[in-house]
Order: C-alpha cells, then structure tokens, then sequence
C-alpha cells in the first residue's frame, strides 16, 4: 500500500505536486489572480507555436471557439491555478484573448440581470 | 511519464462548442450538505454533459490537522461539477456545484468573486448540515435563495418554520425544488435573478 515508489507515481499521475511544477516550469502557483476568473472566456488568435510546450500548444489547440477558464481545467485536467499560470504566458505571447466577464463590481448590473433572466425564461 | 496531453488533445465535442460571438460569461453557485443534489441540479440545467474542474487548496495554520494524512499537510485537491448554459448569442451562464464531502471548497480563491449568487439546497432530512454553508455566504456577501429539494421520504415544514429553523433573513426566497427536474431547477435560478434584481435596484449600495 505504502511502495513509496508507487505513491509518488501515483501523485504524478494525478496531477501531483511534481508534475505541477514541471509545467509551470517551477513557478509558484499565485494565491490570487487578478485578471482570470474560472468564467473568463479564452480564444485563441493563431495556431500553437512549433515546440510550443504541450500543454501551452494544448490550450491553443482547443480554444479556437470560447472557452472557459474552468472548461479548459476540465479537458486538460490541470487545476484552475495551473492553468491560469499557462495563460498568463499564452496572453502575454498573443496566443490567447481573454474576454474578460462584466463580473467582479460589487452588485451585478441591472441590464445584465435582465439579459440572465430572458436568457433562462426562454430555455 | 504522463502522455496525457501529448495524445490527440481531447477537447469539447463540436456540438459544446460555444459560439464565437459569446463575449460575457456569468457564474452562479449551487451549495448545500452532501447528498443535497447538487450535481443533480448542474446536471439539469447545463447543456453540456457536466465537468469537472479542479483547484489546489493550501491552508495554513488552523485546520492543518483535518487533513492529516495527505502527502502534502497542508495541500489538498478539491474538485467541483459545472454546467453551462448559453443564454443568447453574447452571453453565457455557468453553474457550479460545490462538492459535498470535501471540506475546503469554501477556501477556493475566485469561486465566490464575480459570481452573481447562490442556491442553496437543502434537505430536510439533515437541516443542520446548511447551517455552516448559509453562514460561509454570509461571510462573503454573496447574495443567495433557498431551494427545499423534496426527497420523497423527507419531511415537510411550512416554510415560515423553515425560515425560523434556520434563521434565514427576512426577504430571502425560500422554493421547492426538485433537482432532477430542468424547469424546477431553471426556476430555482431565476427565483435567484429575480431576488438579485430586486436587491439592485432597491439597494443599489449594497455591498
Ligand atoms: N427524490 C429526489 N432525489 C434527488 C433529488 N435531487 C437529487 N436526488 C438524488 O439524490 C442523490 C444525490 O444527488 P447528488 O446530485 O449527487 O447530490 P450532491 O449534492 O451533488 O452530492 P455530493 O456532491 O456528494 O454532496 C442522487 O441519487 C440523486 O438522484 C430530488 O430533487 N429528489
Ligand atoms: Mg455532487
């Protein structure tokens, strides 16, 4: 049960604090992002870059239509903060857009609210 | 070696794909005790089969305990189902449904920012169990509704002792769900916009 060996290949496997750090290339994954939310929607502006990192090329490969922040953790099974540090790279490079949510002001706006509510009465 | 990523990339089938002119995304959040049916209701409501995301927590100090035993003390994996749905051309709709066991999901960084509000569902069954989870939104401001998910064999309460036994404030909603069904649970997020739109423009301060 307790083959170290096994655990950490286990660990890794999962997505592990080793293999972590290796695609962040070792970089602390930040507490706190101020740009990103889990509903950011990424899209991408090219095609991945030859030798781009996998999981970076990964990102591109798959954001040519929206997609969340979160639904990007999901496919590439890679937590939110991972993937929020690959983005990082992926927009400072013009790979990605973020389109960034009317979210984060105190209350949510009125019009927006109404655009949630006439969006749901017609599902 | 994990080859996961350098395989064919899997990623949304062609017909989850967003449309391209989606320009705004929203969140709202689904919390409650284990077993509540939050999965249920993001099963419901989204139109894509739900996923799966998944965040690191650290906590430091009070509570390393608790989680003894994993590798790291204090570091654990927590993850949570969302669905999504596309409500117009520019705009989209996310739902999250926190996870029911795993005790640190309140500590995700980003969960509760930005999101519009919560549901919480309760079952009648265990009504201590939403105690701890009404008093973390609390905490956070975060505006929410309370949705009575009926299990069968659970027992009914007028809903003016609900309110009394759980000490909801006055003026918050209080519906009946079921989580299975997709127009109860598409209701229980518009009762949520509903009290949200109230919220603003009676109190446009708040917050
Ligand atoms: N009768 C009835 N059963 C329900 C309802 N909602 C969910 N269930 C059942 O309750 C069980 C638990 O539902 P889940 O949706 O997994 O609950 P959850 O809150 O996500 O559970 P955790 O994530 O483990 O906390 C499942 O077997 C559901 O089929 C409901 O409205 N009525
Ligand atoms: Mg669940």
């Amino acid at each position: 049960m307790s083959d170290p060996e096994q655990d950490q290949h286990r660990a890794w496997e999962e997505g592990g604090p080793e293999r972590l750090y290796v695609i962040t290339s070792g970089r602390q994954v930040p507490e706190r992002h101020s740009s990103l939310d889990m509903v950011t929607l990424i899209v991408s502006r090219n095609e991945p870059g030859p030798g781009m990192q996998p999981e970076l090329a990964a990102i591109v490969r798959i954001c040519g239509y929206p997609l969340s922040v979160a639904e990007l953790s999901a496919y590439l099974h890679l937590p939110v903060s991972v993937i929020t540090v690959l983005l990082t790279d992926l927009l400072a490079s013009g790979h990605v857009e973020a389109r960034a949510s009317a979210l984060t002001q105190s209350l949510p706006d009125v019009e927006l609210l109404e655009a949630v509510m006439h969006g749901l009465q017609n599902l | 070696m994990d080859y996961r990523i350098s395989e064919p990339v899997v990623g949304p089938r062609r017909e989850d794909t967003l449309p391209a002119s989606v320009t705004t995304a929203v969140k709202v959040v689904i919390v409650g005790g284990f077993g509540v049916g939050k999965t249920t209701l993001v099963g419901s409501v989204s139109e894509i089969r739900p996923l799966t995301t998944e965040e690191i927590m650290t906590q430091a100090g009070a509570g390393v305990d608790d989680i003894a035993g994993v590798e790291r003390k204090n570091e654990t994996t927590v993850a949570m189902d969302f669905g999504r749905i596309t409500l117009s051309d520019e705009l989209v709709l996310y739902v999250f449904g926190t996870p029911g066991q795993q005790r640190f999901w309140f500590l995700w960084n980003g969960l509760f920012e930005g999101a519009l509000g919560a549901v919480v569902l309760i079952d009648t069954r265990r009504l201590e169990d939403s105690f701890d989870v009404m008093g973390r939104l609390e905490e956070r401001g975060v505006p929410f509704i309370v949705a009575i998910n009926a299990f069968p064999d659970a027992p009914t309460y007028p809903a003016s002792e609900l309110r009394q036994a759980l000490d909801i404030p006055d003026g918050v909603p209080v519906i009946d769900c079921d989580a299975r069904e997709r127009v109860s649970s598409r209701d229980g997020l518009l009762t949520l916009m509903r009290y949200l739109h109230a919220l603003t423009t009676t109190n446009p301060e708040r917050r």
